[in-house]
């Protein structure tokens, strides 16, 4: 869910100086909040709880890639769209194993979202990621949305926006590897890998082979507990 | 988020890969059906501009709006500015409109500085006298990238380590040189200057770049040769004994083009005197970038109002 907005390292601005340059102070150092309840690819704080092991991760796959297929008859007209950082990857493994199943390539491609999110005033400019439609586009097909987590429902959103910039689906559905819940909108997943029931003090953290190395989902307290109003808060 | 773009020299070279690849995403914008973001939605950008410019006001124009940003074109002729209103006074007028970002030319140098230290928005240099012209410093940086396959394939693009690339002509009045050399600098190219010892600044030496006088001896050693364009609207002196001298030992014909290395291109930032540092041919030709240059200053402009405004507003 946009991890690629959330680069690490990065410099702290030029202090004082009124006439600085623009930079990547959207990583400047400072109290860390979670990215939309996951923060991959860190290093794990205390307490951390595998949730999902790589052979999980690779059941769930599979049995999503059969849903989808079911649903739409053969994934005939069928769009697979990841949204970045890591919807792409698992976009691209349904395409895999759909194409396994069906023996018929899948297209896939990616998403970025970031310049229709609702909160880009709250932070720094952000990163960022790459938008591949698959070049018969998206008029007349039903695209499945492919993300890590589901959690505020914002994402998808932001998502439907930047589709409908993109064309017209004939139907747009949803695939996520965990649900946490909380939802702040009226969204739901067609496809989901895990249920996970979660608590705002908890962070989820996705990794996957092609991004960090590695195949799995932790669940982790927070480093702090927020509460719900204010920028600090939730993130979103 | 730093809130002003006003000199290129002010870009780490962090800063400046992070706006080549965000301007690389969003150049694929035009490309899609629809060519709009909706990501300024409800801010204003003004176009306040005090000198007559084509190409750079409307390309910060199409910027904003593809953006979705208010656009507000501020030009000193038919406004206040004719019947005598300061600076000053006008930026207050733009900041009691509410403007979030400034794109300003002014015929001073410095006076985008200046402005930045009147007004809440972010303050962006598009031309101030022969001082700096930043936007087209990164444009140029983009075009380059792109033509030498640096652009971002998967994941973030390269600089222009080892480019050799030669500015070549007016360097005394040009404030596109001036970015250029910073930028590129930055960036890791080496920059080479060729021009008359008339038209040099005289601090010349405190530059990133080496200097001469002679263009055949420059172009093999080239990759990318800037022209820039004579100005005559400067030239209150005489900078050179004639046009016709000039464009023998300065310009750029076919003859001193079959002179480049294989792949190297011809950048000129427009508007082109053409057959005085450039002949129409050159200018024509699959090794200028002339036009591309055009085309990628919308999404470089895109890229560097999204990273001003897009997100949160700094700490005032």
């Amino acid at each position: 869910m946009a991890h690629a907005a959330h680069p690490a390292g990065g410099k702290p601005g030029t202090g004082g100086d009124q006439i600085a340059p623009i930079g990547r102070t959207g990583s400047a150092p400072g109290p860390d909040l979670p990215d939309q309840g996951t923060a991959p690819g860190v290093p794990a704080p205390a307490n951390p709880k595998t949730v999902l092991e790589k052979a999980e991760i690779n059941r769930a796959l599979s049995r999503i890639a059969h849903e989808i297929l079911e649903r739409t008859r053969g994934a005939q007209e069928v769009v697979l769209l990841g949204i970045p950082t890591r919807g792409v990857p698992l976009a691209s493994r349904l395409a895999a194993r759909i194409a396994q199943v069906e023996g018929r390539q899948v297209p896939h491609g990616s998403l970025d979202i970031t310049m229709y999110r609702d909160d880009l005033r709250l932070r720094p400019a952000r990163t960022l990621g790459r938008t591949e439609v698959p070049a018969d586009g998206i008029d007349g097909k039903t695209v499945v949305l492919v993300d890590d987590v589901l959690y505020s429902g914002r994402t998808v959103r932001a998502a439907l926006d930047a589709l409908n910039d993109l064309g017209r689906p004939l139907a747009v559905q949803l695939a996520v590897l965990v649900d946490r819940g909380h939802r702040e909108l009226p969204i739901r997943a067609d496809y989901v890998g895990k249920n996970l029931p979660t608590s705002q003090q908890e962070v989820v953290r996705v990794l996957l082979t092609e991004t960090d190395g590695e195949d799995g989902v932790l669940l982790e307290p927070v480093g702090s507990p927020r509460g719900r109003g204010g920028v600090t808060g939730r993130r979103r | 988020m730093n809130r002003h773009l006003i000199s290129a020299a002010d870009l780490s070279r962090e800063d400046a890969l992070l706006v080549l690849d965000t301007a690389d995403e969003l150049a694929r914008v035009a490309d899609r059906p629809i060519k709009k973001l909706p990501t300024l939605r409800g801010r204003t950008v003004v176009n306040l501009f005090f000198e007559d410019s084509t190409r750079t006001r409307i390309s910060f124009e199409a910027a904003a709006k593809r953006l979705s940003a208010d656009v507000i074109n501020f030009s000193a002729k038919g406004s206040s500015v004719a019947k005598g209103e300061s600076l000053k006074d006008t930026a207050l007028t733009l900041e009691a409109m509410g403007a979030d970002a400034v794109v300003v030319r002014h015929s001073a140098s410095g006076a985008p500085h200046r402005l930045a230290g009147w007004v809440r928005g972010s303050v962006i240099n598009a031309g101030d006298g022969a001082h700096e012209h930043p936007t087209q410093a990164l444009l140029d940086a983009f075009t380059i990238r792109r033509r030498f396959g640096r652009a971002p394939g998967d994941g973030t693009g390269e600089a222009l380590d080892g480019l050799r690339v030669t500015i070549v002509g007016d360097v005394l009045h040009s404030r596109v040189a001036r970015s250029n050399i910073w930028l590129l600098h930055t960036l890791g190219a080496e920059v080479a200057l060729v021009a008359p010892p008339t038209l040099l600044p005289v601090a010349i030496g405190d530059w990133p770049c080496s200097v001469s006088y002679d263009l055949d001896a420059a172009l093999p050693k080239s990759d990318v040769v800037m022209m820039l364009r004579i100005q005559q609207e400067r030239m209150n002196a005489a900078y050179f004994p004639s046009v016709r001298e000039y464009s023998r030992r300065y310009g750029l014909d076919t003859a001193r083009l079959r002179q480049l290395p294989e792949g190297a291109i011809v950048m000129h930032p427009g508007p082109m005197n053409r057959g005085v540092e450039i002949a129409a041919e050159v200018a024509d030709s699959p090794r200028s970038t002339i036009v591309e240059q055009v085309a990628n200053g919308v999404s470089v402009r895109m890229a560097v109002l999204y990273l001003l405004l897009g997100g949160l507003e700094a700490a005032q």
